[in-house]
């Protein structure tokens, strides 16, 4: 089954806060193999995928929303960054379907993820291409 | 940063093995299990484990913090996961090679094309930057 069309500018509700504590920013840098930025008050580049995957997997969960979680591919990912996430920061992650277009069989749903602090200070924004097999099936 | 139109970043070389894919599943959260299971990975197509399209882009924003050397200069950046870079289970792992270019600047900000290749084969797509200089 194709997605709905109706889901094309679709908010979601807001993911819970997440602490962006020194040890999670420590154990984040780490995996990637990378130096702490900044003594380790400041996280590395793509940190602000930990809030949006959370967004994304909430929406991929959503039982209205009809994804079949293990036929999606993470199609593309771009960032546009206002300040990288810093130590102590409480991070939210808002997001909207910005497009929705099925071709030949698949789904490709364009996220937006603003992910601010929640005193409303914004963070940086993450734009996922979501490929959804199956429309066609 | 004084960057000029054509200026060249890098080679970056990066190795990734098996241990870094569970390190980055844990930290991400992203736990599909293509990453660890050469079981998973080969029942839906894939040749074997391979490593998750962001720790390929969490690679290059190591590269990029680098040349830039100040990650809130960077406004901008992305690519397509366009092939996989698959991760042998073996202690060498694989390389990752990130270079970049300066393709455009305009005062304020450089727009950097970046080239990410595993095994002499480029495994991102539209991989540019932005970043403020």
């Amino acid at each position: 089954m194709a997605l709905d069309a109706s889901l094309s500018g679709r908010a979601f509700a807001p993911t819970p806060p997440y602490t962006a504590s020194r040890e999670k920013i420590a154990e984040f840098t780490e995996a990637t193999g990378a130096e702490p930025i900044d003594g380790g008050e400041t996280a590395p580049l793509t940190f602000p995928i930990l809030i949006a995957f959370k967004a994304m997997t909430a929406l991929m969960t959503d039982t209205e929303v009809g994804i079949e979680l293990h036929n999606v591919i993470h199609g593309e990912q771009r960032f546009e960054q206002t300040r990288p996430v810093r130590a102590g920061d409480e991070l939210t992650g808002t997001l909207t379907i910005d497009t929705l277009r099925t071709a030949a069989g698949t789904d490709m749903i364009g996220t937006r993820t603003e992910v601010t602090t929640t005193s409303g200070e914004h963070v940086a924004t993450a734009f996922a291409l979501l490929l959804h097999r199956g429309a066609g099936a | 940063m004084s960057w000029a139109a054509g200026h060249e970043l890098g080679p970056e070389s990066y190795v990734v093995t098996r241990a870094e894919l569970v390190r980055y599943a844990g930290a991400s959260g992203d736990f599909n299990p293509i990453h660890y299971s050469d079981r998973v990975a080969t029942s839906v197509g894939l040749p074997g484990v391979v490593a998750h399209g962001m720790y390929t882009l969490a690679l290059v924003g190591r590269a990029l913090t680098g040349w830039v050397g100040d990650p809130a200069a960077v406004q901008s950046f992305g690519a397509r996961f366009t092939k996989p870079v698959e991760v042998p289970d073996d202690d060498q792992g694989t390389r990752v090679e990130v270079t970049g270019v300066v393709k455009e600047v305009d005062g304020e900000s450089a727009t950097l094309e970046i080239t990410v290749t595993n095994n002499d084969t480029k495994v991102l797509g539209m991989c540019r930057a932005v970043v403020r200089c």
